[in-house]
């Protein structure tokens, strides 16, 4: 048993260094301000900055992948890519396929915003993206869950009457609601939920997790993780 | 893409629209169309070689060859062709690398699966995890011209295999008469006679292909409909220089067109062709010709 455990310690070593040279990143590209596909047509938000300086401090090279969310966790078991960076709340069900780094946002409020401020949350028919916390919590609440694959189906759903409600990350909600004209609003309490948005890793990944766990913390010891989330969500947004 | 789009706020209408739809990720647009054509012109003809072997094999005079091919037709052609893309795509690729993990790494002892990991040594991922991005799309795009090929390959196999009992008995007999070979017959004769007969089967079969192309989608693939969901969804001031509500029913009308177009198209085209592989047949297509030409 010593031995197996040494001689996999010593695999996980060199397949360390053989894969130090890329790291490849999923993310969705499709849930602004965490990742979002710019004009330019290139991957852009608050995720592919800090990947992007994670690497950086490292030492990593790294590469974006855009992935569906659906199959986001699947792809990354079966290796098409090593890291999931895509607004990726901890939570237990997660943690028990993959792994996380400790969270580089805090855990942040999701939200409520539908046609009028008493929309019936708690009863009536409320849309999420499918696998998110946000679904997982509609569907203890009472309400009658939608699920949608995108993000954007679950606000055109409260637009076009299907839903009474959308429930999201309140920090995606924001923007869309600002600019709804006052057609949507946000309805209800606040409601925080899950351990923050964590990097995922595979399980058996523990070097690299190490890599990126060191990383966030150098950034958070320096003041640049507050600052760059301030700069992406806004001075209300929570810091560390 | 034009000078005047720096600030595309401060633009009327049109001049908003040409920046508009000139932007990078329009741009990205616009290639999916052409990944999409290439998608279609390499696996029509990968999937017909494909029929074309199942079913020659299925008429094999050798059992198990017969038994191969007419498996093949009806494995493929009783599964859903969702079921049977999410399901092959992720075995052909971890069986592609568990045969090059056995290859390449053959001291590795560490186990392939471990709880929900697929883990093969990193000289075995296909491609290399170092390698560009492009060489990643394109093992993507191989993988989905592979499943193509193979699901259509067992429609067109068993519509050829139809075309080629369609042939008059007559001809087989009379070409065995003058001591042809059973290959002599089966590529001198049976094969030049029986596309006529296979053609409006593979015209069907080209036109579902067409329609199926969106299911790149669900295989990852950046296809159009994949950019036409992004880019019609609704984009707010903060993270885009020109905000607007939610467009996709006006990109998907778009995509309706340009399918609409393209089946229209390729419906000419087949009409023509089956004209030409009419001429001098003994099919009533045929006979339609000689009468024509006679009048």
């Amino acid at each position: 048993m010593k031995k197996l455990i040494l001689s996999t310690a010593a695999l996980a070593l060199t397949a360390g260094f053989a894969l130090a040279d890329t790291v490849r990143m999923g993310t969705e590209g499709a849930y602004p301000p965490y990742n979002f596909i710019n004009d330019a047509g290139n991957l852009d938000g608050f995720e592919i900055v800090l990947g992007n300086e994670l690497c950086k401090r490292a030492g990593l090279t790294c590469e974006w992948v855009k992935n569906d969310w659906d199959s986001i966790i699947p792809n990354l078991v079966s290796g098409n890519y090593d890291t999931i960076i895509a607004g990726m709340s901890i939570t237990d069900e997660r943690d028990e396929v993959i792994d996380f780094t400790q969270n580089y946002i805090p855990p942040a409020a999701s939200a409520y915003a539908a046609t009028s401020a008493d929309a019936d949350i708690m009863g009536g028919v409320v849309a999420a993206q499918t696998a998110t916390i946000q679904a997982g919590y509609v569907a203890e609440s009472g309400a009658a869950l939608i699920e949608f694959a995108t993000p954007e189906e679950t606000v055109a759903a409260v637009r076009n009457g299907e839903a009474d409600a959308v429930f999201a990350d309140k920090d995606y909600l924001a923007p869309l609601v600002d600019e709804s004209g006052g057609e949507l609003v946000f309805a209800g309490d606040d409601v925080p939920l899950g351990g923050g948005v964590g990097m995922g890793l595979r399980e058996s990944d523990t070097e690299l997790k190490a890599k990126f766990n060191a990383a966030i913390d150098s950034m958070k010891a320096d003041g640049t993780l507050n600052a760059l989330i301030v700069e992406w969500f806004g001075p209300d947004a929570a810091t560390y | 893409m034009f000078s005047y789009c720096a600030d595309p706020s401060t633009l009327e209408s049109f001049r908003w629209l040409s920046c508009y739809l000139t932007t990078g990720v329009h741009m990205s647009f616009y290639k999916s169309f052409l990944l999409v054509l290439a998608l279609l012109a390499v696996t029509a003809p990968v999937a017909l070689s494909f029929g074309f072997l199942g079913a020659m094999s299925a008429r094999s005079h050798i059992a198990p060859v017969s038994w191969l091919g007419k498996g093949y037709i009806a494995i493929v052609r009783g599964v859903p062709d969702i079921a049977f893309f999410l399901f092959f795509v992720i075995a052909l690729d971890q069986s592609f690398e568990l045969i090059k993990h056995n290859v390449v790494c053959p001291d590795w002892t560490d186990p392939i699966r471990q709880g929900n990991d697929f883990l093969v040594c990193p000289q075995a991922k296909v491609p290399l995890g170092s390698s560009p991005e492009y060489v990643h799309q394109l093992y993507g795009f191989m993988l989905a011209v592979i499943t193509f090929a193979i699901v259509f390959g067992a429609f067109a196999a068993n519509v050829l295999f139809g075309g080629m009992r369609a042939v008059p008995h007559a001809q087989l007999e009379t070409a065995e008469a003058y001591g042809m070979t059973r290959r002599q017959i089966f590529w001198r004769i049976l094969v030049p006679q029986m596309w006529v007969y296979a053609l409006p089967g593979l015209s069907n079969l080209w036109m579902v292909l067409i329609k199926a192309t969106p299911l790149l989608f669900l295989l990852g693939i950046e296809d159009i409909v994949y950019w036409a969901r992004e880019l019609g969804g609704t984009k707010t001031s903060k993270f885009s220089a020109y905000p607007h509500p939610d467009w996709r029913m006006w990109y998907f009308l778009f995509l309706l067109v340009f399918y609409l177009s393209f089946t229209k198209v390729s419906e000419v085209v087949l009409e023509r062709l089956m004209r030409r592989l009419n001429k001098g047949q003994a099919t009533a297509g045929g006979e339609a010709l000689r009468k024509e030409a006679a009048a």
